[in-house]
């Protein structure tokens, strides 16, 4: 009687990549769904065509590179990366643009590193920086939040917007755009006003800006899921939060009138999105338990570093990008204990 | 110093994985009845091959002696029952390369005659433990959870490092299996017997008995024999249920909150580790005077027809031992031998039982499937998680991948216990357990490579050195020689090169002179 002859151990745990990327696709629904509410079905459309985008390229890229493309596509990893870039790009990012960052994702960042599991830098948020750097204007136009919003867009004219680049007649880009809250505060706080003057402005609410606050919190469910589901554990986002919590803070106890309170940074641009779901990219990130704490607080404090003395607003990108350059170095240094390791081993 | 409780501590990692062990848990089916050929392999245990002690067609006994062994790891082999000598060659055995190995056939005279045996020692707390030790060693007692290394060794622990506490292994880890827990069911004085022996070998202090709490019976069934045996500071520890408990450095930290150092073992800590069954076997060993010559294998899966235990002599064929649980069922697709973490699949199921063997799995397609096509590494830590040794089993993959040895060995390559978590975990289906046997076996082989290049260039400069040695002294031989003729000829009171060299001249002249006259003598007729 011959028999099959595999390696052990047999049996795995119902477990795969596929269900690790959808579990994250499905932690991002709420906080997806409170971005349409409140900016409009922009946010629908560039997510789907991120989606397309990146769905065409990867299998493009893998035909060019002779690997199998059915288990690359189901893998869902170039979904997820598409629909992270696409919810950080303002709403009516025009078509060619989130194409291109996608595609400069997908490609560049990605597969020319080798594919999944190769890549040393986060695709959205390279693909991210690089539509920032090259399109600074288009890339700050985003709409008001939809209680602000005096002019909100139908389906039909979002669709003719991101597609043609035209508005409504009676419209133009100066009227239905306005800076994001952390452009706003950077701007007022140049032109040196105090920071309970700023506060005065309808735009802020209890924490952050009104609007945006809540989709940071929706974004935090998301994140909890993920934390419950196992997909992520607590040290990075914990540790990037507590970093720019533990900055801001600081200065803010020396200069409240110049330096904004901890919160607003919490609860502004990308910080809940970046804790819980870029920073933890697994592919880019440390991976030893110390090396997760290191890495997820440098990155808070680079955060707002940046964001206080940089030359751009929101600064997560960035932030995660320099730490991703720094991944490898931090876990070499925080190699965990080896079971019954002798003094000398670990000096 | 101790401020908790055994049993307290904790080991990182680990994976809960659903038991399976009722479906052989408490089950005894008997003893195999004896085929007509018994195969033993020389190697059934860790270290040197025993060297055989009969030839063929000698008539032999139950319980003797066949083969030997000289060096110190090692283990002999004994007859499990009487008949004859049938061969001694190449036979297939149960290792995962599936090659064959050096085994001798016995054909079964269905008599089970035993031969002479060595008296029982039932006051050996009389007795010098070295002599114990030599009793342990004659009955070739190994590890009998898996490992199979010499028990005799392990209780021969050196003067310099004194045992602290002995830890029982009744731990049982492996999903299936259930052998261990139906011993101490069952025969759990036999145990607590040996227990008694190996404290006395190994004058230990304490000693902690380890069993995990799916196991409620043999734990009850432990502690009444602990308690009838009047044996003070012995304690049954519950333990809790999780895959690897039952690994020796994982339950030695879990009872005693000590830590086997990294590449060492545990008697430099001042403990020493025993599995259950091995006990019992020593119980045997001193106590009747019996070699090893039978164990208890688990029978089970979804492929057998009636999971559970049976008592099987060394050297049957696990086909035999698969058609007394009732034969395959349709559903059998494997046969793993072990569990299904650290097992192994047997290509075939002709091979002999041996010390090591406590289990044989034939599982279904549902339960050990083929395994999956892997996917990228997407580096989610899921495998450092779940390393019982602290590992950073993805970067030893990715440095065992690149063929960078020096690397794995940097992060601690040797340290892994290869018991699977990790690759359990995985959910990019990596077989990681895989890359690191590969990445061992590499090393090993580069470290032989090495040292044999070693020795050959040591047994190279010896030889040039000898070469030169060897003309040294022929030269000095010859110089020695001229000299001793040189003083000959001067005590004679001649220069011999001065008169050879005249003699020579006046050779010379004398030719010369005939030649000239020659030329005379023919010019003068032209």
């Amino acid at each position: 009687m011959k028999l099959p002859v595999h390696t052990s151990p047999y049996g795995v745990l119902p477990n795969n990549v596929t269900r690790v990327m959808g579990e994250v696709l499905l932690a991002l629904v709420p906080g997806i769904i409170a971005l349409v509410y409140y900016f409009g079905w922009g946010v629908l459309i560039n997510i789907s065509i991120a989606v397309t985008t990146a769905l065409a390229a990867e299998a493009g890229v893998l035909h060019l590179r002779h690997r199998p493309v059915r288990p690359a596509l189901s893998d869902l990893s170039a979904t997820v990366t598409a629909v992270l870039l696409a919810i950080a790009l303002p709403p009516l990012t025009p078509w060619w643009m989130t194409m291109l960052g996608v595609l400069f994702a997908i490609v560049m960042v990605k597969h020319l590193y080798g594919g999944l599991g190769y890549n040393p830098f986060n695709p959205a948020m390279a693909a991210y920086v690089l539509l920032l750097v090259s399109f600074p204007v288009a890339m700050t136009q985003w709409l008001p939040p939809e209680m602000l919003n005096a002019h909100p867009l139908s389906f039909a004219q979002t669709l003719t917007a991101i597609f043609g680049g035209g508005l409504p007649d009676h419209l133009t880009w100066d009227t239905i755009t306005s800076a994001t809250p952390l452009d706003a505060m950077r701007e007022q706080l140049k032109m040196n006003k105090t920071i309970s003057e700023i506060a005065q402005n309808p735009m802020w609410g209890n924490f952050g800006a009104r609007g945006w606050e809540w989709v940071g919190n929706w974004f935090l469910i998301g994140g909890l899921f993920l934390l419950w589901r196992k997909v992520i554990t607590w040290h990075i986002p914990f540790a990037m939060i507590a970093g720019l919590l533990l900055a801001s803070g600081l200065f803010w106890l020396f200069d409240p009138e110049s330096m904004p309170f901890p919160g607003f940074h919490l609860f502004s641009g990308g910080m809940i999105l970046g804790a819980f779901f870029i920073a933890t990219d697994p592919v880019t990130a440390s991976t030893t338990p110390k090396g997760r704490i290191i890495y997820g607080f440098l990155i808070g404090v680079t955060v707002f570093i940046i964001r206080t003395w940089g030359g751009y607003p929101d600064a997560v990108a960035f932030a995660v990008l320099l730490m991703n350059m720094a991944a490898p170095t931090i876990d070499y240094y925080t190699q965990p204990r080896v079971f019954g390791a002798r003094d000398k081993d670990n000096a | 110093m101790i401020t908790q409780n055994p049993g307290s501590w904790d080991f990182h990692g680990g994976i809960h994985r659903p038991d399976c062990k009722s479906m052989s848990a408490g089950k005894f089916l008997g003893k195999v009845p004896l085929p007509e050929t018994l195969v033993l392999p020389l190697q059934q245990h860790i270290g040197a091959m025993a060297e055989p002690v009969v030839k063929v067609g000698e008539q032999v006994f139950k319980g003797q002696t066949i083969a030997r062994v000289s060096e110190y790891i090692g283990a002999p082999i004994h007859a499990p029952t009487s008949g004859t000598i049938a061969a001694i060659e190449e036979h297939p055995v149960p290792h995962p390369s599936g090659l064959s190995a050096p085994c001798i056939l016995l054909q079964v005279d269905g008599k089970d005659e035993w031969g002479e045996l060595p008296e029982p020692l039932p006051y050996f707390d009389d007795m010098d433990p070295s002599l114990l030790r030599e009793r342990i060693r004659w009955a070739g007692i190994v590890g009998l959870g898996g490992a199979a290394f010499p028990t005799s060794v392990k209780v021969n622990h050196g003067p310099d490092r004194p045992i602290q506490t002995l830890v029982i292994n009744g731990a049982e880890c492996e999903p299936y299996i259930t052998c261990d827990d139906l011993l101490m069911r069952e025969q759990a004085d036999r145990v607590v017997e040996g227990i008694k022996v190996l404290l006395y070998v190994v004058d230990a202090e304490e000693c902690l008995i380890g069993i995990e709490d799916n196991k409620p019976e043999a734990i009850a069934a432990m502690r009444k024999a602990v308690a009838e045996s009047g044996l003070k500071d012995v304690q049954v520890i519950q333990v809790p249920t999780r895959y690897p408990m039952g690994g020796e450095k994982q339950l030695i930290k879990v009872l005693t909150g000590k830590e086997v150092p990294s590449n060492g073992i545990p008697s430099e800590i001042g403990v020493i580790c025993i599995n259950v069954a091995t006990a019992a076997a020593v119980t045997d060993a001193v106590m009747a005077g019996r070699p090893l010559l039978s164990r208890l294998v688990t029978v089970t899966g979804e492929g057998v027809n009636s999971s559970g235990n049976l008592e099987v002599p060394f050297g049957v064929y696990m086909s035999h031992v698969i058609a007394h649980a009732g034969g395959y069922s349709d559903k059998a697709y494997k046969l793993i031998l072990g569990g299904p973490m650290m097992g192994f699949t047997l290509g075939d199921d002709q091979l002999p039982v041996t010390k090591g063997s406590n289990c044989l799995l034939a599982a279904s397609r549902e339960e050990a499937p083929a395994p999956d096509k892997a996917h990228p590494c997407i580096r989610c830590g899921k495998c450092m998680d779940a390393c019982p040794a602290q590992l950073l089993p993805q970067q030893l993959y990715w440095y065992a991948r690149a063929r960078d040895f020096d690397k794995t060995q940097e992060y601690h390559l040797f340290d892994c216990i290869e018991c699977g978590c990790c690759s359990w975990v995985c959910p990019s289906h990596i077989p990681l357990v895989q890359y690191y046997r590969f990445a061992k076996t590499e090393t090993w082989a580069l470290e032989k490579e090495k040292r044999q290049a070693e020795d050959a260039r040591r047994r190279h400069e010896a030889r040039v050195e000898r070469l030169e040695r060897l003309e040294r002294e022929r030269k000095a031989r010859l110089r020695q020689k001229k000299d001793a003729l040189e003083k000959k000829t001067a005590a004679n009171g001649a220069n011999p090169r001065k008169a050879a060299v005249e003699a020579a001249m006046k050779r010379v002249a004398e030719k010369k002179a005939r030649q000239s006259e020659a030329e005379k003598s023919s010019g003068e007729s032209s």
